[in-house]
């Protein structure tokens, strides 16, 4: 297993696999009346976050305590990072601590991949920037399977704002990895530049593509990227690449529809989409957290804990 | 001459040195002037320098170095910047005008030019900025920095696009009475707002946002129609693309008077070292790809690029030890910049050392206008009556690049760990040395 998670195109198709399954596994204590394993007891798991994201971090929060890890929270607003602390000095702290492992979710691309350098314990990308979510990738990628039975083969389409969607990029490296075909979908303002090098389909009509998706993801789009000229109104984003009932019924019967949250409810997304039978949005969330547990138990599973080294050197 | 040390140059026989990497011979230097060329000179009273197996080239000129003093001289000074200068074979440098405060009047162009006078270490010529404050709205007083005492030639707002384009047209306009040159940083500031790696494949792999080719070459091709339009003389700074390459070469064809300029690095680095998320591979423009490496070799061995640069951009290490987007632009390049050049140009046999002479000396003296009249004279030949800058180049060495062992002050070279060619053994300028035996001579 490899011991910093930062990309999803870190992960092999072997390992891509365990982390499911393992998930898939450890789901099952959720439903005991004692949802705790002792797989991590004595380890530290350190949630570095510099931006705001309430729900990504009580689920890595919840994925840890599960597995019996002490957590501790360090958001950048309100300490040292906000009085201008380098991210350096940060990974020096955190490392002097003991973390073995840190969550790191920043709002500049590449910044976990930084941390890498200046921490010993393994560094879980929960978002950095414009770059890469493999977490949620992974939890997609789970939803699924679990939803449709397969990964192989199944054709996913993705569609938003790819440019700036690091759940996008996630989700493009680590499908191809397990086999699906994906289709990008999204007006060519908020596609990548060199988009035909990525290993997926791209469209610009979403109508065209609906009828032989096994899965839509709708990716939150942000009405300031009007401001930037990426499209002209909200009004008009919604009309050519939103999802409202009358698109949906262009999909298979057993298509699913996912979005990685927060929605913007009449926007990307019509809010009887939202809440239909189709929609996997809730227990993407739950999924979310077995994923964090698989990725941190078979991260921190290797390796023994400092507390484990102190003893055995006694 | 004496040098700005007081101190009367002795005099110099260099023994069997290369000129241009071609046949040994012996140069005498006496007072400042190379007197004497040929095999088998004796001079009883002149230090002797065996040089056999050095190539002996005129001493290097740089168009574009930022020595960041006044203002931030905990990333460089115009001492430990001209020793980085003379370490890499340069005599003479261009100190660009971003400093704080900014060289925007004769006052502070001055002030640059004294600190040089008083390193010795080479020449250096200030660069003025072409607006004040390098805000890019009104022009900087270009007529006193040109009548003082710094001799400015060369303007530029280099960091900042002059961007305006009734601005540009007036800066061009205005220099021709001082047989001014306007040196452009090429880049369409709304294409590249947040801009951080050349856009691309690398660019949407690794989440950064994207810094367009077009928006270098949409300002190149802009500013070379202004200089043709009103006869004046434009520099294009740092090129990095293969399409800013082919409205150079269009430019020049049409016999307008545009030069440029490629960086080391552009001319051996790609944008896939971005994907480190290592900073110190972040600069302005960006690393671009092979091919944009490719065309740059190309135009620079067929002259469609005039001349190299360094763009010499020191920054302490907090500034570069940081996620990718707040950390500073910027590569040091003065003591690798010929070691590079050798590696991208000789190395594969686009240029041989008459070439890099050239390129590295002769032209960017011209372009500076180091003519001798005004300014002190560079890149002449190593001819009987030319001033002594010479680089003495041991082709033959090879190591790491280790960034610790520079004089800059700062250590964000990009080539550190890796290995390349060759070594500068020794650095005259007018007769001194500045360098001897690979170390600073003083």
């Amino acid at each position: 297993m490899i011991r910093h998670l930062i990309s999803a195109a870190d992960l092999s198709r072997d390992d891509a696999l365990l982390i499911l399954d393992t998930a898939e596994e450890l789901a099952q204590v959720a439903d005991r009346p004692i949802r705790k394993l002792p797989t991590l007891r004595g380890r530290t798991v350190v949630n570095l976050f510099y931006e705001d994201s309430t729900r990504t971090r009580i689920s890595f929060e919840a994925a840890a305590k599960r597995l019996s890890a002490d957590v501790i929270n360090f958001s950048a607003k309100g300490s040292s990072v906000a009085k201008g602390e380098s991210l350096k000095d940060t990974a020096l702290t955190l490392e002097a601590m003991g973390a073995d492992a840190v969550v790191v979710r920043h709002s500049a691309s590449g910044a976990p991949h930084r941390l890498t350098r200046w921490v010993r314990g393994s560094v879980v990308n929960a978002g950095d920037g414009t770059h890469e979510h493999p977490t949620q990738a992974l939890l997609d990628a789970f939803t699924m399977r679990r939803r449709l039975g397969r990964l192989d083969g199944l054709r996913v389409t993705i569609v938003g704002d790819v440019l700036h969607s690091r759940v996008a990029r996630s989700n493009v490296l680590l499908l191809d990895t397990l086999g699906a075909e994906v289709t990008l979908v999204a007006p060519p303002t908020l596609l990548p530049l060199a988009v035909s090098s990525w290993p997926c389909e791209v469209g610009y009509d979403l109508d065209a593509e609906l009828p032989k998706s096994d899965v839509v993801m709708m990716l939150r789009v942000q009405a300031e990227r009007m401001n930037a000229a990426y499209f002209p109104t909200v009004r008009e984003y919604s009309r050519r690449y939103g999802l409202d009932g009358n698109r949906m019924a262009l999909l298979p019967d057993h298509a699913i529809v996912m979005h990685p949250g927060p929605m913007n409810r009449g926007v990307e997304i019509a809010a009887e989409v939202a809440d239909s039978d189709r929609s996997t949005i809730v227990e993407q969330v739950a999924n979310g957290v077995s994923i964090r547990m698989a990725v941190l138990y078979l991260l921190l599973g290797g390796s023994e804990s400092e507390t484990e080294r102190a003893e055995a050197a006694r | 001459m004496t040098d700005a040390s007081g101190e009367s140059p002795r005099a110099w026989l260099i023994k069997d040195a290369q000129p241009l990497g071609g046949p040994a011979t012996d140069l005498l230097v006496r007072d400042g002037v190379i007197t004497q060329a040929g095999r088998g000179l004796s001079a009883p009273d002149a230090q002797q320098l065996d040089a056999a197996g050095l190539i002996a080239l005129p001493g290097l000129v740089d168009m574009h170095t930022h020595l960041r003093e006044p203002g931030r001289e905990d990333a460089e000074t115009v001492l430990t910047g001209t020793a980085a200068a003379a370490l890499g074979g340069f005599t003479a440098v261009h100190a660009m005008a971003n400093t704080d405060p900014v060289a925007d009047t004769a006052g502070v162009a001055e002030q640059i030019w004294r600190l040089g006078r008083r390193a010795g270490y080479c020449d250096v010529r200030p660069v003025g900025a072409v607006t004040a404050g390098l805000n890019g709205s009104r022009l900087a007083e270009l007529g006193a920095m040109a009548d003082s005492a710094a001799r400015v030639r060369i303007f530029s707002d280099d960091g900042r696009c002059v961007s305006d384009a009734v601005l540009m047209r007036r800066a061009l306009e205005y220099v021709k009475a001082f047989d001014g040159v306007i040196a452009q940083h090429a880049q369409e500031p709304r294409l590249t707002d947040g801009a951080q790696v050349n856009e691309g494949e690398i660019s949407g792999r690794l989440g950064l946002a994207g810094w367009p080719a077009v928006a270098e070459e949409a300002i190149i091709a802009r500013d070379c129609l202004l200089a043709a339009h009103v006869d004046s003389a434009l520099h294009v700074c740092h090129v990095s693309t293969a399409g800013s390459v082919e409205i150079i070469r269009w430019a020049k064809s049409k016999g307008w008077r545009v030069t440029a300029e490629v960086t080391p690095h552009h001319l051996l680095l790609t944008d896939e070292l971005a994907c480190s998320y290592d900073p110190v591979y972040k600069v302005n423009p960006p690393l671009r790809t092979a091919e944009d490496v490719a065309a740059l070799r190309a135009a620079l061995a067929d002259g469609t690029i005039d001349c190299v640069a360094t763009d010499h951009a020191p920054h302490p290490l907090e500034e570069k030890e940081s996620e990718w987007q707040v950390a500073a632009f910027g590569m040091t390049g003065l003591e690798t910049a010929l070691r590079v050049v050798h590696e991208a140009m000789v190395s594969t046999g686009l240029l041989d050392w008459a070439g890099v002479a050239d390129r590295m000396s002769a032209r960017p003296a011209l372009i500076g206008r180091l003519d001798g009249v005004g300014a002190p004279l560079h890149g002449r030949a190593l001819a009987v009556g030319s001033p002594a800058n010479v680089v003495l180049y041991d082709p033959s060495a090879r190591d790491v690049v280790d960034p610790a062992q520079h004089a800059s002050r700062s250590r964000n070279s990009p080539f550190a760990g890796m290995e390349l060619p060759g070594r500068v053994q020794a650095t005259f300028l007018r007769g001194n040395a500045t360098v001897l035996d690979g170390k600073l001579a003083r």
